[in-house]
């Protein structure tokens, strides 16, 4: 690939913040009607769209292991506080999601009938975006919690103007308990810190916690991991997920399960298990434990499940159990497989979350005993699309899914060296009881709501699948298949990153 | 050639796109426009299964010539990196594979063109058939794969489409849970069976089929053990063995040629597939092949017995299908692979002539049970025939296909008790005392008998019920043969289902033929005479006290329900309660907790006079006294 001019790339780089930053900012200026305003949004977030497009069609594959797109600017020099973004492929894939995912998510939004406090919302999500880029580009500690912490105000935003009739509550739920994680997070951070001198991830990570005596590394371990565990959720930390989920409009469902969650596990492969390796090493069963206890647990909670988005919630806790066990087994198979499953993941329960949102927009309703069943026959196209990404989600080969779940078994198999095998064997055969009970869960319900003779709801007037809809899912099936069929297509851009942290040791 | 192979994998699965896609995406004229657009979701149903057929023939025809050098033909598209073994993304065509791919594409096309008339009111008829093509495209994939984990995809995908494919009529509960059942019940195999992928792959360092194959006498006794083992706890799911054959009666279900090309030809015949595929690992593994003996007596003798007691027609020949695949089973467990692979050959071609036979009558006598048939020999003649010729098959009795294969897997089990464990080429030295084998090959060997008894009795009872004596109410007199295009392909599968057995030139082994001709008559003349007293009676009443036991396959549905479906539901309900009480109580908990605490806190900011001087006097009394104590 030709080297790209030096400074076409800290434009691209920089651009994929400021335009949805602008666009925010702007927003609070601008008067608008709704039409406008609605394809106001689809120009921000697409044109947010075309950097990341720009940033992933330069990136050098054949060197995924190195930071590319570089930007490192001094910010606060009296905290050594630096500006300093790049990608490499662990975190451009999930760069790539998010701005998609955003997009997709106005795509939504503009045929939505919904227009009361619609600018609110729309500055919300689009500072939400730069939360959310900004936590998967930055490589300085200081600015990944800065980020980290931006995505939660608007979340609770969006969640408290469009939310259902419990919102208050859901959104003070999430933001203090996420807020709660977050100073642990920001204790191990300056931990960190104040034992190696440096804020920069790069550096950290290269020196392998050199520094890093094994005790602070296990107890700044624990700390970020506790605050990083939140977010994802991690078993038992989970509670706050299943309220906002159910109580959050559409559009925040898909962006809270498609990339906020992803947060959480990204901060394991960028900071916690490359900065800390002693420290992981030492709380890698742990982690395996809590997150096996998290797959099955997760799959029992969605079994007794009435409403669907609750049950969408918490098959998340099962999924991102899945995704920290890939994390805890420290090997290349593992930490591929987790990041894998993070894709996946967003894609799919990202799907998940539109079609719910759909069924409640036409039912009226998300409750199971009330939707009855005959979906199939009253709406064949969302019945169909509802059973191809519950399908996806159970983790059916040729489909996303798969592969996350199954490298992940994988990697349990043969654990790294010095971790116990037993013990993640044992895993390993919970965590497979795991995926057969996700799929009982996720076929009960197909079950319930769309087979059967139809129940006594009529859908509204609005009919089956409409055009924006279908122009907002398509790229997710897409992407679903695309990933399932060729797993090498993010495979190959994961595993030289992960390889390297890994097998520096 | 593998260009030829690959096509033929990709071609049903094109073709099943094109079908979900295609009568959507295009506007037919409003006259009949349901009609069209079966009618054009049939050619995307039907031509690239055949072109699939006719590439498998040809590879077939190649690699049994030895067109290739007499050797396996392979070609790898690439290689994924994971992080650990790389998955290859590859295929292979071996002896094994090209036969049974034709086996496939065969019986495939056969369902495809007999749904095309089965299925023509069905306003459905274009995902129905899409699905057909996604379940061709997956069989293939597994018979041709050249690497475990892409097997493992097409596994998966098939059991994927029979379970979209048994809820094809979702309207009715029933169905819907019947396809839940199969999906479940073979996925709970299939994580055994994965995880069987894993030990083998790790113990031979790859993931590549012809590298686990070539390298296992390098992986120590346990690790050849526990991971066939575990490789047969698949094999059980897909090929529906005791103890997780539950699914396949319900399975019944679905449309009645799903049950011909999934539930009775193909995708049951995968776990047989497989086995014989890394048979050498197998053969190394005495314990394994112990397992799969037993495994094999208990299924074959006690599907066997259900087999007798049931009404519905489609359920007998389910129980059938359970029995003579544990026959394969056992075949197996016997060492002889080809004997298994013959069976399973002659199975496919006559168990999916019966089931779509089967079809014809009830598509005609709009009924699934015996009791509502009768006397349809007259009405039906073609459909007649060709049932008999089925029935005959599967008695084993000569000159039909099934007398050779059942003769091919009896010698097998009879000669297994008295060879020693380990005398395969390559094997390791066996761990397992001589004797427990030899008494489970006596086991089975007994068993294998007594099942062909009982086989003979059950394919008597099936076929006398429903084509001779009197007619039955409702069938009335409207019955009659089908249309053309369901009565040509069973016209077509009637010919290898009679005439396969001489495709094998090895002489039967006359003294176990005799025997079992003999037993299956023994056991078809006790029916028959127990028939000949009351015609309209059911024969089963020849079971006596067993019957309802038998009616119920042994209560082993029952049993699970309330060991396993039972204890979850409740396990689910407890974890919500949990969740709500004592996980998110402690948050909510620990939210109170800090209230209170503030409340505490509150009281020295909250205006109130008296409070702050007694705080302030508190404070003062504690601080001197402090000072006096400690000073």
């Amino acid at each position: 690939m030709t080297p790209v001019p030096a400074l076409a790339v800290p434009v691209l780089i920089v651009s994929v913040l400021i335009v949805p930053a602008l666009g925010a900012a702007l927003l609070l200026g601008l008067r608008l009607q709704v039409r406008a305003l609605k394809m106001y949004g689809l120009a921000v977030s697409g044109l947010t769209l075309v950097p990341v497009v720009a940033m992933a069609v330069t990136f050098d594959y054949r060197r995924a292991a190195q930071i590319q797109h570089e930007v490192d600017l001094p910010w606060i020099p009296g905290l050594d506080l630096r500006f300093h973004l790049g990608v490499d492929g662990i975190s451009l894939p999930l760069v790539a999601l998010t701005a998609l995912l955003t997009f997709l998510c106005f795509v939504y939004l503009s045929g939505d009938r919904r227009t009361e406090r619609l600018r609110a919302m729309m500055s919300a999500l689009l500072l939400l975006e730069v939360g959310m880029l900004g936590t998967f580009l930055a490589l300085d500690l200081l600015l990944f919690f800065v980020f980290f912490e931006v995505v939660l105000i608007p979340m609770y935003f969006v969640i408290a103007i469009w939310g259902g009739p419990g919102r208050r509550a859901a959104a003070l739920k999430f933001i203090l308990y996420t807020l709660l994680g977050s100073v642990v997070l920001l204790l191990g951070l300056l931990l960190i810190w104040s034992q190696t001198g440096t804020l920069d991830i790069v550096a950290l990570a290269h020196s392998q916690g050199a520094a890093l005596p094994r005790a602070v590394q296990i107890v700044a371990f624990v700390t970020i991991g506790l605050g990083l565990a939140v977010k994802t959720p991690m078993w038992p930390l989970h509670t706050w997920l299943p309220d906002a989920h159910t109580e959050a409009p559409t559009v925040g469902s898909v962006l809270l399960a498609g990339v906020l969650l992803k947060m959480g596990t990204y901060g394991f492969a960028r900071i916690a298990i490359p900065v800390l390796p002693d420290g992981a090493h030492a709380v890698a069963p742990w982690l395996g434990a809590f997150a096996v206890v998290g797959i099955v647990y997760g799959a029992l909670a969605c079994l007794a499940q009435r409403d669907l988005k609750r049950m969408i919630a918490y098959s998340s806790v099962g999924h991102m159990g899945f995704v920290l066990l890939g994390f805890a087994t420290l090997t290349p198979v593992g930490v591929n497989a987790a990041l894998f499953g993070n894709i996946a993941h967003g894609l799919i329960t990202g799907l998940l979350f539109f079609l719910a949102g759909a069924v409640k927009d036409r039912y009226g309703t998300a409750d199971m005993a009330e939707l009855g069943g005959g979906m199939l026959g009253r709406l064949p196209y969302l019945g169909s699309l509802l059973t191809f990404a519950c399908i996806a989600s159970l983790g059916l080969p040729g489909l996303a899914g798969f592969w996350g779940e199954m490298l992940a078994l994988f990697g349990a198999f043969e654990p790294a060296e010095g971790l116990s095998r037993p013990l993640f064997l044992v895993f390993m055969a919970v965590g497979g009881l795991g995926t057969v009970l996700t799929a009982a869960y996720f076929l009960v319900m197909l079950s319930r709501v769309t087979h059967g003779p139809p129940g006594p709801l009529t859908p509204s007037a609005v009919g089956d699948v409409r055009t924006f809809e279908l122009s907002a899912w398509v790229p997710l099936v897409l992407l679903i298949l695309v990933f399932g069929l060729w797993p090498k297509a993010l495979l190959a851009i994961t595993d030289p990153a992960v390889q390297t942290f890994l097998e520096a040791r | 050639m593998m260009v030829m192979v690959a096509c033929a994998v990709l071609l049903p699965f094109l073709g099943a796109v094109g079908g979900l896609l295609g009568p959507r995406a295009v506007r037919f004229a409003a006259r009949r426009a349901a009609w069209r657009a079966v009618r054009f979701a049939a050619w995307f149903a039907v031509v690239p299964t055949a072109v699939a057929a006719i590439l498998a023939g040809v590879a077939a025809v190649r690699v049994l010539r030895g067109g290739t050098g007499g050797t396996a033909v392979a070609g790898t598209l690439t290689v994924v990196e994971t992080g650990s073994l790389p998955v290859a993304v590859g295929l292979e065509v071996t002896r094994l594979s090209a036969l049974t791919g034709v086996l496939v594409t065969v019986v495939a096309l056969a369902v495809q063109v007999y749904s095309v008339g089965y299925m023509r009111d069905d306003r459905r008829y274009p995902s129905y058939s899409a699905f057909i093509s996604l379940f061709t495209s997956a069989m293939l994939l597994v018979v041709y794969a050249a690497d475990l984990i892409v097997l493992y995809v097409g596994w998966e995908i098939m059991g994927l489409c029979s379970y979209l494919l048994i809820g094809h009529w979702w309207e009715d509960r029933a169905n819907s849970r019947a396809a839940v059942k199969a999906f479940l019940v073979t996925r709970l195999g299939d994580v055994g069976f994965l995880f069987g992928i894993f030990v083998l792959a790790v113990g031979a360092g790859s993931f590549r089929i012809d590298d686990v194959v070539t390298k296992y006498p390098a992986m120590s006794t346990t690790v050849l053990t526990v991971g066939t083992l575990l490789l047969l706890v698949g094999v059980a799911g897909k090929s529906a063995q005791a103890p997780l054959h539950t699914w396949l009666p319900d399975a019944m279900a679905g449309p009645t040629p799903i049950s011909a090309l999934i539930h009775a030809a193909t995708m049951v015949a995968a776990g047989i597939f497989i086995v014989a595929r890394l048979f050498p690992l197998f053969l190394a593994a005495p314990t394994t092949l112990a397992v799969l003996a037993i495994m094999a007596a208990l299924g074959m003798l006690g599907a066997a017995l259900a087999a007798l007691a049931q009404d519905d027609l489609k359920r007998v020949l389910a129980y059938s299908t359970i029995s003579q695949l544990a026959f394969m089973a056992g075949a197996l467990a016997a060492r002889d692979d080809d004997a298994a692979i013959f069976h399973l050959f002659t199975h496919g071609a006559f168990k999916a002539l019966l089931f779509l036979c089967a079809g014809l009558i009830i598509h005609r006598a709009a009924t699934n049970l015996m009791s509502g048939m009768g006397g349809l020999r007259r009405a039906m003649p073609i459909t007649f025939a060709t049932t008999t010729i089925g029935f005959a098959a599967l008695m084993g009795l000569p000159p039909a296909s099934g007398f050779f294969s059942k003769d091919a897997a009896l010698a097998a089990m009879g000669a297994a008790p008295g060879a020693a464990p380990g005398t395969a080429p390559g094997a390791v030295p066996s761990a397992v005392p001589s004797a427990v084998p030899g008494a489970v090959g006596w086991i089975l060997y007994g068993t294998a008998l007594a099942t062909v008894a009982v086989t003979g009795a059950y394919a008597t009872r099936a076929w006398l019920r429903t084509f001779f004596g009197e007619p039955r109410a409702q069938t009335g007199d409207h019955a009659r043969e089908g249309p053309a295009s369901m009565l040509w392909p069973v016209i077509l599968l009637a010919v290898p289902a009679l005439l396969l057995g001489f495709a094998v030139p090895a002489a039967p082994h006359w003294g176990t033929a005799a025997l079992s001709v003999a037993l299956a008559l023994l056991g078809a003349g006790a029916v028959y005479a127990t028939w000949r007293g009351a015609p309209d009676a059911d024969p089963a009443r020849l079971l006596g006290p067993l019957r309802r036991a038998c009616e119920q396959a042994f209560y082993v549905d029952t049993a699970y329900n309330a060991l396993f479906v039972r204890p979850v539901r409740w396990l689910a309900h407890a974890v919500v309660r949990a969740d709500d009480t004592v996980v998110d109580g402690a948050v909510r908990g620990s939210g109170r907790t800090a209230r209170g605490l503030s409340g505490v806190l509150r009281l020295a900011q909250n205006g109130n006079a008296q409070i702050y001087v007694s705080g302030l006097v508190a404070g003062l009394l504690i601080i001197v006294v402090g000072a006096v104590v400690l000073g």
